[in-house]
Order: structure tokens, then C-alpha cells, then sequence
């Protein structure tokens, strides 16, 4: 065989090494999932979803779990998008090329590589020592959203990027000001963009578990949250805690768990790819 | 003038929304550092980088970061391993031999491995993979990091793949066709040409994930283990950096005590090592980003 030939074979060859290293993680993945699938489904049903956490697992259900699950993502939602795309807006739309907004965008993509369990000690610090917040919703959203922030921020950016500046400078021209422009034309055009990244990080906060853990969440909370000022757990917390227990009942329950925690996650990145392919396909400029 | 009062304040109050970006880092630093001091009054720098058991919790207390960074050190290194040649391998396959609809499916879903929440990765690991090695090495710890690696391995494939076939992408289309002008084959191509082209990228990635595997928390903090070991056997218990701030926070430690304080010290090396690697990557992709523009 000559080295053209072998070199043909090594190329094939690859191809073959291509696909496989291609779905290998999905298929690990896919067989992860039917395998928690298979331990957990027989353990969710209206109980489940419905009871307070107990000793017992067999009783013990996530309605505590799973409502703070909602509260965090509605608080942690309002808090990052105001503060999250009104960053993004200054960044894109306002802010002059000089050493301070420099400064300010390493300092984003830097916040970006942070850890999350790092974010979890300065929530611990801030929220809940120094402004009394303890272990509350409001200390939960508000650490979860500063740990966001970036992803917000970034995708806010792009979005604004993406519009042309004959739409900017139309406005201009029929005298809007900056800030007109930029709320009633520039937004608008870029909202797609936009709410695809802010789901994208909404869905990242309601997974996480190490920031809040280290402020505090309590693992059994034997009542539903009412108010933001309320102790609360989620739905990851739950999990860990039921992971971490000898027992195996609790197991099954924390794999029950997941597949509901699993759901909600797929649930918020089908919509977020569904938007960004809507508004690709819509818009083209 | 009433508009200019109110472009005014609404352009002053976007400035405050980026500015608490700054006071956020600002608020990291400060924390640490306050509280770090609070712990360095009472144990030597020398003891904390040098000593080789870390037992804060302890009656007989020592505190050495070693086993710790060992721990850590040691996942990382498993999870970069599995990470770097499955990543680099599907940025090639997608970008020179995929076609294209196959590519526009599968990238989507390659992403859904880094949505998974790393709780549900670390029962993953714990329960399915842990078994698993242990009918492959019978001596295999309950906890332990080769699990927990491999795991975190599968999560950051993504990060790499994406960011290396963002750089391969890039590589300008007269290399590629010069090479095939040639009579190189795809992969000579691939690898003669466009890697080596696309370098930075790829080692920006590389350092990226890296950094993502030093920070993971769950993952470790479920499947490793909660026993600082100093050694690089992936066989036997661990804890990282994270898993030890995980277990402080789970257990009830006096506010301002030693033993509060030192998940301060440790997060604070936890975050320079993620500063620096994040660092360098943004230094490496200002520098090469315009190479072939």
C-alpha cells in the first residue's frame, strides 16, 4: 500500500473517530437520563408534588422545592434583566471607547469566569450578613443575579450589535432623541436576541446549587415560601440533599427530582433556542 | 430642556447598572481579602502553602492547602483529559468533514451537555459511573475523583468544542485551499494546516475549560468525597477547593470563627487561580484576534 492510499485510510478513519467523539456525550448522557427516568417516574405523581419534604421518603414530596424554585426565577428575572440589560444598553449604545469602559468590559468577561461558589461567599457577606437578609429569597435572587449578570450583559450586547445603524440613524434623523431611539427602536429590534440570552441564564440560576448552599439555603424548609423574606429551598437543593443520604429510597426521590428539575431546564432552553431561531429567520437585514 | 433633563438621569442611571458590575468585583475582592486576613493573623502563610494536611475541622488542627489543591488538581487534570480530546476531535469532524445539516442539529445539542445542572451531573457520577468503576477496579472508593472527573469531562466537552470550532472557522479559506492544492487529504489539512492555525483559539479554550473544571462545585462535592488526601491516585476520596467550602457551609461553623474563616482563605485561592487563567485567556485572544484580518 502506498502513503497516498494510507493517508486516504487515515482520513476515513477520522471520520469514523469524528462521529464517535461527536455523540459519545450524548449518548452518555442519553443513557443517564433513561436510567433516572427509569428509577424516578414511578415516584412523581400529585404527592409527590404536593407534599412537605418529611423524614420518611416515601412521604416526602419537593412543593416546597418546587415553588422556590419559581420565586427564585421570578425575583432573580426582574433583578438581573433591569440591572443585566441596562448594563448591556450603557455598554453598546452609550459608552464613549476609553480606559474606563475598557476596564469595564474585562472586568465583565472576568465576572463571567468567577465560580459560582465564589459568588455564593459574597452573597453570604453581603446579602446575608451585611444587609440582614439571611438565608431569604431575596438574598437567594439576589446573589443568583449577580452571578448571571454577565451572561446577560454579553448576550444584551450582541443583540444591539446585530442592529443596523441605518435604523439608529433613522431615528436620529426625524429628530428622536438617544434615549428614544434606543427604547423604541433599538430594543424592540434586538428583544429576540435578547430574551434568548436572558432565558439562557435564567435557566443556568434556577439549576444552581453551590451559591446558595454556601448562603445558607436550607435543605428542609417545612412550609412554602409566602413572601421574599421567607427561608426558603429549590429544587436543586432538595436533590443534593436527598443524593447525599444513604438510604436509597431517598434516592429515588431525588432521581423523581430531577426529572422534574430536568424538564424545566430542557423547557427553558427549547424556548430559548425556539426564539433565537424565530428571530434569525424573521429578520434579515 | 425637560428631555435633556430626562436623557440625563436615564443615561445615568444605565452608567450605574454597569458601574455595579465594577462593585461586584470590588465586593468579591474585599470580601475575601477582610476575611483572609482574619484567618492569615492566625496560621502562617508558610503553614498554609507548605503544610500537607488540612484539618481545620479537626481537635488537632493543621492547615495545608495541599491536599486540597491535590484534590482539585487531580479532577481537573481527568476531566481536561477526557474534555480536550473528544473537543478538539468534534471541532475538526464538524468544521471539515460534517455536513451541514448534520452540524446545525448537533450543535444545539451538544450544548445541552453544559445546561445539565451540575447536581444532577454529580448524582450522575455517583450513582451510575461510581458502580460502574468498580467493576472495572474492585478497589475503587464510594467517593472518588476519577469519577467525578470523567463526569465533569463530559460537561465541559462543549466549551471546548464550541470555542475551537469557532477558531478553526475562522482560519482564512486560501490556507485551507492551498493545502488541498497540494494533495493533502482532510486530515493532513486539519491537522498540518488548520490547527496549528487556529492555535490561540483552541488554547484559549483549553484554559477556559480549565478554569470552568478548578471552580465546579456539585459535581465534585457529590462524587469525590469530602477527605482532603494528598495524592494523585483517582482511585481513592478527595476534596477539592469548592468541595471543602460545600461542606463548611452544609455544617453549622461559629460566624468568625477559624473554621469560618477558612473557606475565605480558600476561596481566595480558588479565585486567584481563576483570575490568572481567565487573564491569560483574554490576553492570549486580544493578541492573535486580528491575525489573519
Amino acid at each position: 500500500m502506498n502513503r497516498v492510499n494510507i493517508n486516504r485510510y487515515k482520513d476515513l478513519a477520522f471520520q469514523v473517530v469524528g462521529i464517535i467523539s461527536t455523540l459519545v456525550g450524548l449518548v452518555l448522557l442519553a443513557i443517564f437520563i433513561f436510567s433516572i427516568i427509569k428509577e424516578g417516574i414511578a415516584r412523581i405523581d400529585l404527592d409527590f408534588l404536593s407534599s412537605l419534604p418529611s423524614r420518611k421518603a416515601e412521604k416526602a414530596g419537593i412543593l416546597t422545592a418546587w415553588t422556590g424554585t419559581m420565586w427564585i426565577f421570578f425575583l432573580t428575572a426582574i433583578i438581573s434583566i433591569t440591572i443585566g440589560v441596562a448594563a448591556g444598553v450603557y455598554l453598546e449604545e452609550y459608552a464613549k471607547k476609553n480606559w474606563f469602559n475598557n476596564l469595564l468590559e474585562i472586568n465583565i468577561s472576568n465576572l463571567a469566569g468567577v465560580p459560582s461558589v465564589i459568588y455564593g461567599i459574597l452573597g453570604l457577606e453581603i446579602f446575608v450578613r451585611t444587609m440582614r437578609l439571611g438565608g431569604s429569597l431575596l438574598a437567594g435572587s439576589f446573589t443568583l443575579s449577580l452571578l448571571i449578570m454577565p451572561i446577560i450583559i454579553v448576550a444584551t450586547r450582541e443583540a444591539l450589535k446585530a442592529v443596523p445603524s441605518t435604523i439608529r440613524e433613522a431615528a436620529y434623523g426625524l429628530g428622536a432623541s438617544k434615549w428614544q431611539t434606543t427604547s423604541m427602536q433599538v430594543l424592540p429590534a434586538a428583544a429576540g436576541g435578547i430574551s434568548t440570552g436572558v432565558i439562557l441564564a435564567l435557566s443556568r440560576a434556577v439549576g444552581e446549587t453551590a451559591p446558595l448552599i454556601v448562603i445558607g439555603a436550607l435543605a428542609y424548609v417545612p412550609f412554602v415560601a409566602k413572601s421574599p423574606m421567607d427561608e426558603f429551598t429549590v429544587l436543586p437543593m432538595q436533590i443534593f440533599n436527598w443524593t447525599s443520604r444513604p438510604d436509597h429510597d431517598f434516592v429515588i426521590n431525588a432521581a423523581a427530582g430531577i426529572i422534574i428539575l430536568l424538564g424545566i431546564t430542557f423547557l427553558l432552553n427549547g424556548i430559548a433556542v425556539y426564539l433565537r431561531n424565530r428571530w434569525q429567520k424573521k429578520i434579515s437585514w | 430642556m425637560e428631555i435633556r433633563l430626562k436623557e440625563k438621569i436615564i443615561e445615568g442611571g444605565l452608567l450605574f447598572a454597569s458601574l455595579l458590575t465594577i462593585l461586584t468585583t470590588i465586593g468579591i475582592i474585599w470580601v475575601l481579602f477582610t476575611q483572609s486576613v482574619g484567618f492569615f493573623t492566625e496560621v502562617s502563610l508558610w503553614e498554609f502553602i507548605t503544610a500537607t494536611e488540612w484539618t481545620p475541622l479537626f481537635t488537632k488542627k493543621s492547615y495545608g492547602i495541599l491536599p486540597l489543591l491535590a484534590g482539585t488538581m487531580l479532577t481537573t487534570f481527568i476531566a481536561i483529559a477526557v474534555a480536550l480530546p473528544l473537543g478538539v476531535t468534534i471541532a475538526i469532524y464538524l468544521n471539515e468533514y460534517a455536513d451541514k445539516r448534520f452540524r446545525a442539529y448537533i450543535k444545539p445539542m451538544l450544548e445541552i451537555l453544559a445546561a445539565v445542572p451540575t447536581v444532577v451531573y454529580g448524582f450522575f457520577a455517583l450513582t451510575i459511573v461510581t458502580p460502574f468503576l468498580k467493576l472495572l477496579f474492585p478497589e475503587v472508593a464510594s467517593f472518588n475523583a476519577l469519577s467525578a472527573g470523567l463526569v465533569m469531562g463530559i460537561m465541559i466537552i462543549p466549551m471546548i468544542s464550541s470555542l475551537s470550532e469557532d477558531a478553526l472557522f475562522a482560519v482564512p479559506k486560501s490556507l485551507r485551499e492551498g493545502s488541498y492544492g497540494l494533495g493533502a487529504t482532510r486530515l493532513q489539512t486539519a491537522l498540518r494546516v488548520l490547527v496549528p492555525a487556529a492555535s490561540s483559539g483552541i488554547i484559549v479554550s483549553i484554559i477556559l475549560a480549565i478554569s470552568r473544571a478548578i471552580g465546579e462545585t456539585m459535581i465534585v462535592a457529590i462524587a469525590a468525597g469530602q477527605q482532603p488526601n494528598l495524592t494523585i491516585n483517582p482511585l481513592e476520596t478527595v476534596e477539592t477547593i469548592t468541595a471543602y467550602i460545600v461542606q463548611v457551609s452544609l455544617g453549622d461553623v461559629p460566624y468568625a470563627s477559624i473554621e469560618y474563616r477558612t473557606i475565605f482563605a480558600v476561596g481566595l485561592s480558588l479565585f486567584i487561580f481563576t483570575f490568572i487563567l481567565n487573564n491569560i485567556s483574554f490576553y492570549i485572544r486580544k493578541k492573535f484576534q486580528n491575525k489573519y484580518e
